[in-house]
């Protein structure tokens, strides 16, 4: 009865969908804010280039958005495809975040379909700054909800289990779960962040490329700035998540940290490898992963000592979560770095391999978001629903998941071919020089 | 009116506008590709792209409402459907993939790319045969139990006289409703050419349309007895969605009132919808879920359904905003103001 192929399968394909997702969606939540941040400032300087920056942003957003959609979608079916037996369960308790999610999608799309197809309709650009916030909106809101599901996996709540019945269900209360606010805060502020030096790396591979235009510099101006706010912001809350996880799920932590056993004082293990049950190579700091816990240097935090080993997660996550967190640092440093340089006019801020830093940013922004959900993932096995149901339990008995698992990725690789060839063709085609020029020639009354 | 028919009414009633949009968006991505075939494109594809470009994203999301909805309203439906239609909706998620991704990168990529094209108007005449067959499988008959888990015999559902005839008749209600929804948009356009092509795909559309949706109540009746005397008791409603269809047919040939005729067909699709739905009660997999024994607790219907309005709220007017700046818009349609 129990088909270990399509258990395994099922993983597979989940994670590879969601894995392409994350790309898309994570940029699908951050750039409208920057969008409508660059229209707002364009309006307050009255300077067209940030409008411009604003049109051109929201030209290439259109694309990952076509792709952020069909895989969301996808990745919405398969919920039900894929895990039948978790939907059935959790559908009774948690359907309504996850409704509300396609509510918040649903708003956005219709706004944006008018913002794209309105360009030069009004002539207040106030009111395509208007049109701007239900997108931006939508967008955050519907990574809100969407999270709030995930955050229910990982503790689940807002119901009682009386002989394998589910009683006294309370939505509210499953939706506000103890997971919920670190969760939601930390994804929506990483989005932010990653948005920020994704676009920071297009300015800054622009200027690289020799163009010296001022409106590349203004873009990575703005762009290094949010991007420095919002990964303060992720590093702060990313701390309340180990003192959560400390607290509710400490076995994810301790896995995460190669924690064995169960002492106060405890050290955060940086890097390192993994050998026959030793720790290498590692970087102890003293004391780290006790403050990290309970911001207590002698705190005693639980060790993997004190699970069986059928409930202990893949050791593996440390280095997702050792390249998750460098990378986050190494960010908020490199923008810090940036925007001295540019107050207190530092030339080396301007040299190529500084530049070259700047577009490695957004890359490894996404890399980071790809490590940390893997992280968040990967540290809750051998759960689907934390302490309840086991993901082995939840898998389909369909035979054909395999199938479906090479199809898909045929699928994502044209989607990730298409999307790239048609984002690069796009600026490539149309340099901003010319686009500048085009729409001073069109106020100036020149016939294009 | 209990929870349950609420619960179900609500997504059958997105059901049905997915239905709407989704046929005009389908069957304009065939008429745009076929015109690509028979060197017409001159007279369609502007109409066309006008139309659709705004709105692709907004179709999508109906469709999502609905499978959001049934697992939320319905979860066992995740149970027994989700394990038997891995294959039919995976291939539904391609075919969607594929024509989400085609605006975008159409638009603003390789323009006019003939490949690409082609794919996305064979894709619209798919996408309603894999999705239909959820409504064959949901007549009964193709399921079975085998130790307490639902097992599709696809052999039986691929052989069956009436799998076929529902995939047939979604692809043609998909050209006919896209046709004349087209006749009106292109009218509206004053392009004068692409609506007498469109005129006349509707007139030819309309036949098949009709002569299949009568030929699968006569095949109920050997398939599920018990439904087919349910749709029996509701012949009344079939009768006037068929005076509705000849109403439109006739102000189309007329050269008339295009926009009623949309009203028109709208009314007949909505009637012959609601009947099916109706008649198939209290089912959702015959014979083994009803809407009672799959239906959520009362607190999650209740919340969902105040969440719905609450969403309704924000929905209607926004939907309105958008039909406004393009669909009644005249500059717009006409082309009067362009986007770039």
């Amino acid at each position: 009865m129990f088909n270990g192929d399509s258990l395994f399968y099922s993983r597979l394909l989940t994670e590879l969908t969601l894995s392409f997702h994350i790309i898309y969606a994570t940029i699908g939540v951050g750039v409208p804010l920057m969008i409508m941040i660059a229209q707002w400032v364009g309006i307050r300087k009255n300077d067209e280039h940030y409008i411009l920056l604003a049109r051109r942003w929201a030209r290439g957003f259109v694309i990952t958005v076509a792709v952020g959609v069909v895989t969301g979608t996808a990745i919405g079916l398969q919920l039900s495809l894929l895990w039948p037996n978790f939907m059935e369960l959790a559908g009774n308790v948690i359907a309504l975040p996850l409704f509300m999610e396609t509510f918040a999608f649903f708003f956005e799309a219709i706004f944006l379909g008018i913002y794209l197809y309105t360009w030069d309709r009004f002539e207040d650009q106030r009111k395509h700054l208007m049109l701007l916030i239900p997108v931006a909106a939508g967008a955050a809101f519907s990574a809100v909800f969407i999270t709030i599901v995930n955050a229910f996996m990982n503790s689940p709540q807002g119901f009682d289990i009386v002989n394998g019945e589910l009683v006294n269900i309370n939505p509210i209360i499953a939706m506000f779960n103890p997971a919920m606010p670190t969760k939601v805060a930390h994804v929506v502020a990483s989005a932010f962040m990653t948005s920020a030096f994704v676009l920071a790396s297009i300015a800054g591979f622009r200027l690289l490329k020799g163009s010296d235009h001022i409106y590349h510099k203004k873009a990575l101006f703005l762009t290094m700035k949010i991007g420095l706010i919002f990964s303060i912001a992720t590093a702060v809350i990313g701390d309340f998540s180990g003192k959560y996880l400390a607290d509710y799920q400490p076995e994810k932590l301790a896995a995460a940290e190669w924690h064995f056993e169960t002492s106060g004082d405890a050290p955060l293990v940086l890097f390192g490898k993994l050998e026959n049950e030793e720790v290498k190579y590692a970087f102890k700091v003293p004391k780290a992963l006790s403050i990290l816990a309970y911001s207590k240097p002698s705190a005693e935090v639980v060790g993997l000592d004190q699970f069986i080993d059928e409930e202990i997660p893949p050791l593996y996550i440390h280095y997702l979560f050792d390249i998750m967190v460098s990378v986050g640092m190494w960010m908020t440093l490199l923008s810090i770095v940036f925007l001295l340089g540019a107050n207190r006019n530092w030339r080396f801020i301007q040299t190529k391999w500084f530049r070259r830093l700047i577009v490695l940013g957004g890359p490894l922004s996404i890399l980071a978001i790809e490590m940390g959900w893997w992280l968040a993932e990967v540290g809750r096995q051998p759960w689907i629903l934390y302490g309840l149901m086991k993901t082995s339990d939840a898998a389909t008995t369909s035979g054909q998941v395999d199938l479906m698992l090479v199809l898909f990725a045929g699928v994502y690789i044209i989607l990730a071919i298409g999307s790239v060839v048609v984002l690069t063709r796009m600026f490539r085609s149309n340099p901003v020089e010319r686009e500048l020029k085009d729409r001073q020639e069109e106020k100036g009354g020149v016939v294009r | 009116m209990n929870l349950e028919i609420l619960g179900i009414m609500v997504l059958w009633t997105f059901l049905f506008g997915y239905v709407i949009v989704a046929s005009v968006d389908f069957g304009a991505g065939f008429f745009n590709a076929y015109s690509l075939y028979a060197g017409k494109q001159h007279i369609l594809t502007n109409i066309i792209q006008r139309y659709l470009s705004p709105v692709w994203e907004v179709t999508n999301v109906f469709l999502v409402f609905f499978f959001v909805g049934i697992v939320g309203f319905f979860p066992k439906t995740a149970f027994y459907y989700g394990t038997i239609l891995l294959i039919p909706a995976s291939i539904a998620i391609i075919l969607l993939a594929i024509r989400g991704s085609y605006y975008a990168f159409e638009t603003y990529g390789a323009k006019g790319h003939k490949g690409y094209s082609f794919m996305y108007g064979l894709s619209g005449l798919f996408l309603p045969a894999s999705l239909s067959i959820v409504l064959t499988i949901s007549e009964g008959g193709f399921v079975s139990m085998v130790d307490d888990k639902p097992v599709l015999d696809y052999w039986a559902l691929f052989t069956s006289p009436l799998t076929w005839s529902i995939v047939v008749l979604s692809i043609a209600a998909v050209l006919y409703i896209s046709a004349v929804f087209l006749t009106w948009y292109a009218h509206k356009a004053k392009d004068k050419d692409a609506t007498e092509l469109m005129r006349r795909y509707a007139l030819i559309w309309s036949l098949p349309l009709i002569i299949t949706a009568s030929g699968i109540i006569v095949e109920l009746r050997d398939h599920n007895p018990e439904h087919f005397g349910n749709l029996l008791d509701l012949w009344w409603m079939f009768a006037l969605s068929f005076l509705l269809f000849i109403g439109t047919v006739w102000l189309i040939w007329k050269r008339k009132h295009y926009g009623r005729a949309f009203g028109l067909l709208a009314g007949q699709f909505a009637l012959a919808f609601f009947a099916y739905g109706f008649s198939h009660y209290p089912y959702l997999l015959y014979p083994h879920l009803t809407i009672y024994d799959s239906f959520t607790n009362e607190v999650m219907a209740i919340s969902l359904i105040v969440a719905f309005i609450a969403g309704l709220g924000l929905l209607i007017p926004s939907l309105y905003l958008l039909l406004r700046l393009f669909l009644f818009n005249k500059d717009y349609v006409t082309g009067k103001s362009d986007p770039y």
